[in-house]
């Protein structure tokens, strides 16, 4: 039980964190490129600790990244809990992949998230630029090394540095 | 080191998964068709907004610094600058006086209703980038000082855009260059009415419905027509760029360019115009 608490916290400061990257002003031309730091962090810790870290969450944290971006309310809830559910289910596999399939799999993942917001946009009649949906993937991938190496550090820490 | 982390709850996984699809595709109905989730924004906005804070917090600090060690001279040239345009200002200011008292004393002649003035508030946006899709900004004034849906925002130059959420000390606004933003306009000179339309570009507005005979050209002003009951009449909105007359449309391709510098401004004003208010005041054009 106390294993599970101080083991949360780190990981509610990191999306935390990642919620305010998200916000952070870009310069306008870099704004379509921005990347989805939110899903590389929950695709991260639904992929090393499904059971804490799974549809539920990624949903509550979908609604606030709904509610500071100004989008529809439940669209990026929706699109988190599908990738996370994805990777959830796959997460074995997805731990032992080597890094380049992992960062594939991340851009598939990435990919899918993006349609539907892209898809929910349609629906609600939200004309947006197809920059806006393809830049954070490849950002995001690229990145993923990154935030992985970042979010492991963070990891051994919490499992193992007490 | 994984112990715990095991399948065993995967069945349950994809029921908790489609249910909470479900509940994200009603909550996006609620939210999209009828509007009815603004206490709900407003509760997750209040948690939100000290994330907000923390961001802009070094986008302030260094304005702050920057402004505590500008150089003495440098502090006298920008003081006697403001000063110099201060002067005009207030003679133009002077003229205004005489020309508003003659406004009223004409429109009382036609008994015309008076003209009142709008109550204005000075806004600043913070440095908090909003939704990806639109062209929106987030603004410190929110619900509790009275701002509501709707509401114009102007700078020295002219339209910036207009509210279209409340939180409660912070809203977002839609600038008038977003895509689905469209704003009743005439042009100055003419009095020709019409409609300008974002483009999703930053400095360039479309309209669309004026005619090829319409009696417009390069360098005209727009201004807001206050025909659509959100904007009030007369401020600036932009100046034509370009007018392409096609003879086979029945429109002609007019842009023009914002006056307001959308995406420079720091300082924005709030309009409390009274019309906006007072819903059974008639139109008085």
């Amino acid at each position: 039980m106390s294993r599970g608490a101080t083991g949360r916290l780190p990981v509610i400061m990191t999306i935390i964190v990642s919620i305010m990257l998200m916000v952070v002003p870009l310069p306008g031309w870099a704004e379509p490129f921005r990347p989805d730091w939110v899903a590389l962090t929950l695709i991260y810790w639904a992929m090393m600790m499904p059971r804490t870290w799974s549809v539920g969450s990624a949903w509550i944290v979908g609604i606030i990244v709904d509610v500071a971006q100004g989008t529809i309310l439940g669209q990026h809830a929706l699109a988190l809990c599908f990738i996370v559910f994805v990777t959830v289910r796959f997460h074995l596999l997805m731990r032992v992949f080597p890094m380049q399939q992992l960062t594939a799999t991340v851009f598939a993942l990435l990919a899918l998230y993006q349609f539907l917001l892209f898809w929910i946009n349609g629906v609600a009649g939200i004309e947006v630029a197809l920059t806006n949906y393809w830049g954070p993937v490849i950002t995001g991938t690229v990145l993923w090394p990154v935030v992985m190496a970042f979010l492991s550090g963070i990891r051994m820490r919490v499992q193992h540095g007490r | 080191m994984t112990s715990v982390d095991t399948v065993s709850r995967v069945p349950a996984l994809g029921i908790r998964l489609v249910a909470l699809l479900f509940l994200s595709i009603i909550l996006m109905v609620l939210d999209h068709r009828q509007n009815h989730l603004q206490v709900v924004r407003q509760t997750i906005g209040a948690a939100v907004y000290p994330l907000q804070v923390i961001v802009d917090a070094p986008f302030r600090l260094w304005e702050w610094i920057r402004e505590g060690t500008t150089e003495r001279n440098q502090l006298q040239l920008e003081l006697s600058r403001l000063q110099a345009e201060r002067l005009l200002t207030n003679a133009r200011l002077q003229r205004m006086t005489a020309l508003e008292a003659e406004n009223a004393r004409l429109r009382a002649l036609l008994e015309a209703r008076a003209q009142v003035r709008d109550e204005v508030r000075v806004a600043e946006i913070m440095a908090v980038d909003a939704n990806p899709y639109r062209h929106n900004i987030v603004i410190d004034i929110g619900e509790r000082e009275g701002a509501y849906d709707g509401q114009a925002i102007v700078d020295a130059t002219g339209v910036i855009g207009q509210i279209i959420e409340t939180g409660l000390t912070t809203s977002q606004a839609m600038l008038i260059s977003d895509p689905s933003h469209s704003l009743p306009v005439e042009v100055n000179r003419t009095g020709v009415r019409t409609i300008a339309n974002g483009t999703g570009e930053i400095d360039r507005l479309d309209l669309p419905f004026l005619t090829n005979n319409a009696d417009i050209r390069p360098g005209d002003l727009l201004v807001t027509s206050g025909l659509g009951g959100a904007f009030p009449a007369g401020y600036p909105v932009a100046v034509v760029e370009t007018v392409n007359r096609i003879p086979q449309e029945p429109f002609a391709d007019v842009t023009a360019r914002p006056e307001a510098s959308l995406d420079q401004v720091r300082e924005v004003m709030l309009i409390w115009s009274a019309r906006a208010q007072d819903p059974e005041e008639a139109p008085d054009e």
